[in-house]
């Protein structure tokens, strides 16, 4: 019986031996390693394809037009189904690959970049989280390794207030918002920063919260109904978002009065409700459509070469698509900031790219440069803003197609970003972290 | 007074729609004395395949069927590769076994349609009905309406056939003794096979609304938590249990949401909404206290 399982294990070992040999060198010296805890499986699984598939292929994009200075990208996927732990096994599994020369890590899940905080600061790899994540990270002098990029909950809700603020002649004042959110860490984020907007401008706020996973809402939307709020302000996630689009059309809320957070902006969470969406708002930090020349490029270039990601190409161009193409833009960008510094050229290790994720500078001239244009907003981080932007555009759904309403809008920083520098010291405090002097970082 | 009429009515009517998820549950735990955990993911894999077959051009009609295939094939599957090897043994065999089924379905299906979140439109708006509005200032929608009569017309069919049919009174037999079943000449495997098919089918009918009403995807499986309490309170065995069941499931987690909260801030302050994840389970707990095989359950007496 040894004898027999000694026997399949040495086969086993040098079938083993073979097969890797015959496989590709993951990376190769030039080669910067971007690890990807994806989901395309799953209840979200629609989501992660559409975001990653546009994150490679401007990584494909990239590498087709000469790559980072000549420097080529690298990835490889592991599937986390939005599942926190599955997210913590494949950090874990792809760490050490990622070791030499890493990208910043993109989970695409707040849990997950939860669960990672704290692993990647100490194995010192850059964590980016664009519009997710944990948000008092956006003081570097706590959190150095964690990049909660463009922008917040918590700014984005203000944004969302100065966006309705303008609609009714600059004043809020007398006027009753109702925060419908998911009573979960991520719905309650922002309830903060609208405290703190509904005390300067002066507007009654009702928050109501939605169980997981949000499946039915008639109690909620008979509270509103009775509330007769000015404006609903939604903070949902997966169903929760096309149910709440529903029943507001059950109750005669008018939709052109909603309007959803990032998470609830996308193509997926109005196309399910039909025309029940029609004039449906949401904010985002990214546009939709093929009219960014980047995107069209994408395809024209990497669909036209046939090495592009996405099996489903009638998605290119949507929100989540042209998400992680902003995304894969902002990781870029980092590593040519850092080789701008470092030497041009050079695959980047783990501190140069991180120095390339904090002196970010993605001005409206270099967002031309990329054919990005309104694309995603101008971003400059800094040791104690690695926000670096805080801008929303809110958009509206016509039917069949989101539509930009506004320009770029910014949160109020001056209310918001201290909420986040004070969350920022307690964290320190409870983790024993001395803050680093951001005004000695070059 | 008015606005608590609104709010007992609508959870009325969405009661109506757990019924429908617990109903298939019921009809597995009759035909074979075993918990569905994969109910919920039949009722996915249902409206997938509905609305799939309508991406192909078919009608609603004929992707119905053509669903109600797919279902009763895969009844007819789970009696063959799973459930036939399973005879007589223990419960938690078979429960176990529809675990691993669920898991397999949430994958499976995806696989074989996509997992794309789709719109399904039967032609029914989700709109409140004008006179209602303008007469009692009461938003009571036709599709809730529609819901509630469909539902009510399947569990008169199933109370029927369970009670007055030879197939059904077989299937009452299987659940209490698979092998005196056997004994006495009841074709099981028959009877597993047909039984889930109508569970099958049971699934398409609550699929087809709850994904007409939030759309087709994966969370159509969470369907499923909104029917356990409705069995813990209605009894596991009973088909007229189960829209009971959601009835009082179904207005007591509306009524809790709207005024329980307020009075736990007034005492406690804070935010206390979104109970209604768990106040069902709750009070079905409470319920058990007092007659734990459901309301409408089988009292099991053994012989010692």
């Amino acid at each position: 019986m040894i004898k027999k399982f000694k026997q399949i294990a040495i086969a086993t070992s040098v079938a083993a031996a073979c097969f890797s040999a015959a496989l590709p060198s993951a990376y190769a010296a030039e080669e910067q390693f971007f690890m990807l805890p994806s989901y395309r499986v799953g209840p979200y699984g629609a989501n992660g394809q559409s975001f990653y598939g546009g994150f490679i292929d401007y990584l494909t994009y990239v590498n087709m037009k000469g790559g980072m200075n000549g420097v080529q990208n690298a990835w490889e996927e592991c599937e986390t189904e939005y599942n926190t732990a599955k997210g913590v096994e494949c950090y874990e599994r792809l760490k050490s690959k990622a070791k030499a020369f890493p990208g910043p890590i993109h989970t695409m899940s707040t849990g997950i970049s939860y669960a990672l905080v704290d692993k990647t600061a100490a194995d010192k790899l850059p964590l980016a989280m664009q519009g997710y994540g944990l948000t008092s990270a956006v003081d570097g002098s706590v959190f150095p390794w964690a990049f909660p990029l463009v922008t917040t909950y918590q700014m984005q809700a203000s944004a969302i207030i100065k966006f309705l603020k303008d609609k009714n002649g600059g004043s809020l004042a007398g006027k009753k918002i109702v925060f419908l959110y998911h009573d979960s860490a991520y719905g309650k984020e922002p309830i903060l920063a609208l405290e703190a907007e509904g005390r300067l401008n002066k507007y009654e706020l009702v928050q109501i919260p939605v169980a997981h996973p949000g499946n039915e809402q008639g109690a909620q939307w008979q509270r509103i109904r009775q509330e007769k709020p000015d404006y609903v302000i939604m903070w949902g996630w997966g169903v929760m978002n096309m149910t709440a689009i529903k029943t507001a059309q059950k109750m005669g809320f008018p939709r052109d009065r909603m309007i959803g957070s990032w998470w609830a902006g996308s193509e997926e969470d109005v196309i399910p409700a039909g025309d029940a969406a029609k004039g449906y708002m949401s904010a985002t930090w990214n546009v939709a459509g093929k009219g960014v020349p980047l995107i069209a490029d994408i395809e024209k270039t990497v669909y036209g070469a046939g090495k592009g990601n996405m099996k489903d190409t009638s998605k290119l161009g949507t929100i989540l698509y042209n998400r992680g193409v902003s995304a894969a833009v902002l990781s870029v960008e980092a590593l040519l900031t850092a080789q701008a510094k470092y030497g041009k050229g050079k695959a980047m290790n783990a501190e140069q790219v991180r120095w390339g994720l904090e002196n970010l500078n993605i001005t409206e001239a270099r967002l031309k440069e990329l054919g990005a244009t309104g694309l995603l907003p101008d971003v400059k981080t800094s040791c104690s803003n690695h926000e670096g932007s805080g801008k929303v555009k809110m958009q509206q759904w016509d039917g069949s197609k989101w539509t930009p309403l506004t320009d770029w809008i910014e949160g109020n920083k001056t209310l918001i970003h201290p909420l986040f520098q004070a969350d920022a010291a307690k964290y320190a405090k409870e983790k024993g972290i001395t803050p680093r002097d951001c005004s000695k970082e070059k | 007074m008015q606005f608590f009429f609104e709010v007992l009515i609508g959870g009325l009517l969405s009661g109506v729609m757990y019924s429908l998820v617990a109903l298939g549950f019921v009809l597995i735990f009759k035909a074979s004395g075993v918990f569905n955990f994969a109910q919920g993911a039949m009722v996915f894999f249902a409206a997938l395949s509905l609305v799939g077959f309508m991406e192909h051009g078919a009608p609603l009609w004929l992707a119905f069927i053509l669903a109600f295939v797919v279902m009763t094939l895969f009844g007819i599957a789970t009696e063959k590769f799973v459930l036939r090897k399973m005879v007589n043994q223990p419960p938690i065999a078979l429960f176990m076994a529809t675990i691993g089924l669920s898991f397999f379905i949430d994958g499976f299906a995806p696989l074989l349609w996509g997992n794309e979140v789709r719109a399904l439109d039967i032609g029914l708006v989700d709109e409140p009905i004008p006179w209602i509005l303008d007469n009692w200032n009461m938003v009571i929608s036709k599709f809730d309406l529609f819901a509630a009569g469909l539902a009510l017309a399947l569990v008169a069919l199933l109370a029927l056939f369970f009670q007055y049919t030879r197939i059904g009174r077989a299937l009452r037999a299987v659940a209490d003794d698979h092998q005196a079943a056997l004994s006495i000449g009841i074709p099981l495997q028959h009877i597993w096979a047909l039984v889930w098919a109508v569970a099958g089918f049971v699934a398409l009918v609550a699929g087809m609304l709850w994904g007409s009403r939030n759309g087709v995807q994966f969370a159509l499986t969470f369907t499923a938590l909104k029917a356990l309490p409705v069995l813990i309170l209605g009894g596991f065995t009973s088909v007229p249990g189960a829209i009971v069941g959601g009835l009082i499931i179904g207005a007591s987690e509306k009524l809790a949401e709207i005024y329980i909260p307020p009075v736990m801030a007034g005492w406690f302050g804070g935010n206390f909404g979104g109970i209604e994840g768990w106040f069902p389970y709750v009070m079905a707990l409470l319920f058990l206290l007092v007659r734990p095989e459901g309301l409408f359950g089988e009292k099991h007496i053994d012989r010692v």
